[in-house]
């Protein structure tokens, strides 16, 4: 198995998703691109740039924080920083595509969903990630996937780092601490 | 990655801001920042609370801190229940630990309690094993009103390092004063305290304030004039000149208030005395932040209650 993919690598792959998402929505639309935070809202920023440079002319953005709506909170462990949620533009009645970096047992996704719901009603919502590595405990699947990652075990954890946030760009799978 | 991204809270309860190095005051407060925006959703509400219970008990009278924490619990989808000394076994004489176990028997998370006695927080912080938060001890401490004004200030100036910061009025009697001093000096601001001797012993240089008895010698170099409530309750008439002396020698009165810096910004923690600590107009006007306090204080409540409940 490969375990770890460059800033080349990256580019491409998020060019191929963002390919992807052009071909399945009106450049002439409305859309909402909501980021999952961290680097899930580094990636809707992205991503958006890339489908502007498409022509698509109506994006709106914004950025989730699922920590409140986790179901692990009872767990024990450090918890991420609360962060505020910011999604300027209104949600109803237009699509929106949920953007974050790795989907694993989709819980993530599923917070996601919660927290949109507080929100307002788009008229559809779907998900795209940049790495799928398998191993979901919900039944959540993605609309758009960057990469696929097969048999990576469970003990693994697969990091997407960004230039942003993490001073370069690229895709690792190396054993949880 | 930020190192506050991932930080571990491990808390399990809030009692006073003496205790807390500046990193954790720092941490609610950044906390309390996320949990800001909820209010300003649409729908004011997050499940991070759902499923536990949130007892308010207060053996004291409050309307902010009593509402705020309250609505703050709601908010995090809590249960609350509200607990009064008035009309409950109290007056049969069941002691505080007593009444404190019964409530935790019916399997509370967090007990937020209000109490005339300094130290009761801590006490029933020892007896139990839920989450113990004080919303006010005696003259110890009210830590979440402490972090409020921090927060506050941060939200006004940006930051609290290098600011001066004059406490005026009822220092000795004031819980306020105390959770200020901790949270302001600990994040790096100058500390004045401004009263009468009775009302400001020197005693309070030992926790790094300076204590000063003349207002007008200190009035033109704050950039927060924070006046307490000359609280009747709690004054004995030996410390306390009359009424019209100390609106003379410590009001904030419109004259005094000319002498200021002129983007001096003005706090009090409630309920005020209007034409006593504080002038009406200066209270209500653009330099004042009493609102503000109010409304900061829902958000850093429900980040206290979730951090005391994450604890880890």
């Amino acid at each position: 198995m490969r375990t770890h993919y460059g800033d080349a690598d990256v580019t491409r792959v998020i060019e191929e998703l963002t390919s992807r998402i052009a071909s399945a929505f009106d450049p002439s639309g409305d859309l909402t691109l909501v980021g999952i935070r961290t680097r899930g809202e580094i990636l809707a920023q992205r991503i958006t740039r890339a489908l502007q440079a498409r022509n698509f002319t109506r994006i709106a953005r914004g950025v989730l924080d699922i920590t409140l709506y986790r179901d692990d909170l009872s767990e024990i462990g450090p918890k991420p920083m609360v962060r505020p949620t910011r999604i300027d533009a209104d949600i109803d009645g237009k699509p929106l595509l949920l953007v974050d970096d790795v989907l694993f047992t989709g819980r993530s996704v599923r917070a996601g969903l919660d927290a949109l719901s507080d929100f307002g009603r788009p008229s559809a919502i779907r998900l795209a990630v940049l790495v799928d590595r398998g191993g979901r405990e919900l039944p959540v699947q993605a609309d758009f996937v960057g990469l696929t990652l097969k048999d990576v075990p469970r003990d693994h954890r697969v990091n997407v780092r960004l230039g942003e946030v993490d001073g370069r760009d690229e895709i690792v799978v190396e054993p949880s601490k | 990655m930020t190192t506050t991204e991932t930080q571990r809270w491990t808390r399990k309860h809030l009692l006073g801001l003496e205790e807390l190095s500046a990193d954790e005051i720092v941490f609610i407060l950044d906390t309390a920042k996320g949990f800001a925006e909820v209010s300003t959703r649409s729908i004011k509400k997050v499940p991070a609370l759902r499923g536990r219970v949130v007892v308010n008990a207060f053996w004291e009278d409050s309307t902010r801190t009593r509402t705020s924490f309250e609505l703050a619990a709601q908010r995090l989808s809590a249960d609350v229940i509200d607990f009064s000394e008035k009309g409950s076994s109290v007056s049969k004489g069941e002691t505080l630990i007593d009444t404190a176990r019964n409530i935790e028997a019916m399997g509370v998370d967090v007990i937020v309690i209000r109490h005339p006695a300094s130290g009761a927080a801590h006490l029933l912080s020892r007896a139990l094993r839920c989450s113990v938060v004080n919303a006010g001890d005696g003259a110890h401490e009210h830590p979440t009103q402490g972090l409020l004004d921090v927060y506050t200030i941060r939200e006004r100036f940006g930051s609290v390092e290098g600011l001066t910061v004059a406490i005026v009025g009822d220092v000795a009697n004031s819980r306020v004063a105390r959770s200020n001093l901790w949270a302001l000096t600990k994040l790096g601001a100058k500390v004045i305290l401004v009263g009468p001797p009775t009302l400001v012993p020197r005693a309070f240089e030992q926790l790094g304030a300076t204590v000063v008895h003349d207002f007008d010698s200190v009035i033109g170099q704050v950039d927060v004039i924070y006046m307490l409530r000359v609280q009747f309750e709690r004054i004995k008439s030996s410390q306390f000149p009359s009424v019209r002396e100390f609106t003379r020698f410590f009001g904030l009165t419109w004259d005094r208030f000319q002498r200021c810096k002129k983007d001096a910004f003005v706090m009090h923690p409630g309920p005020m005395n209007r034409g006593l600590e504080i002038q009406s107009d200066i209270a209500d006007g653009p330099q004042s932040g009493i609102l503000t306090q109010v409304a900061n204080g829902l958000a850093v409540r429900m980040a206290v209650l979730y951090l005391v409940t994450q604890a880890s």
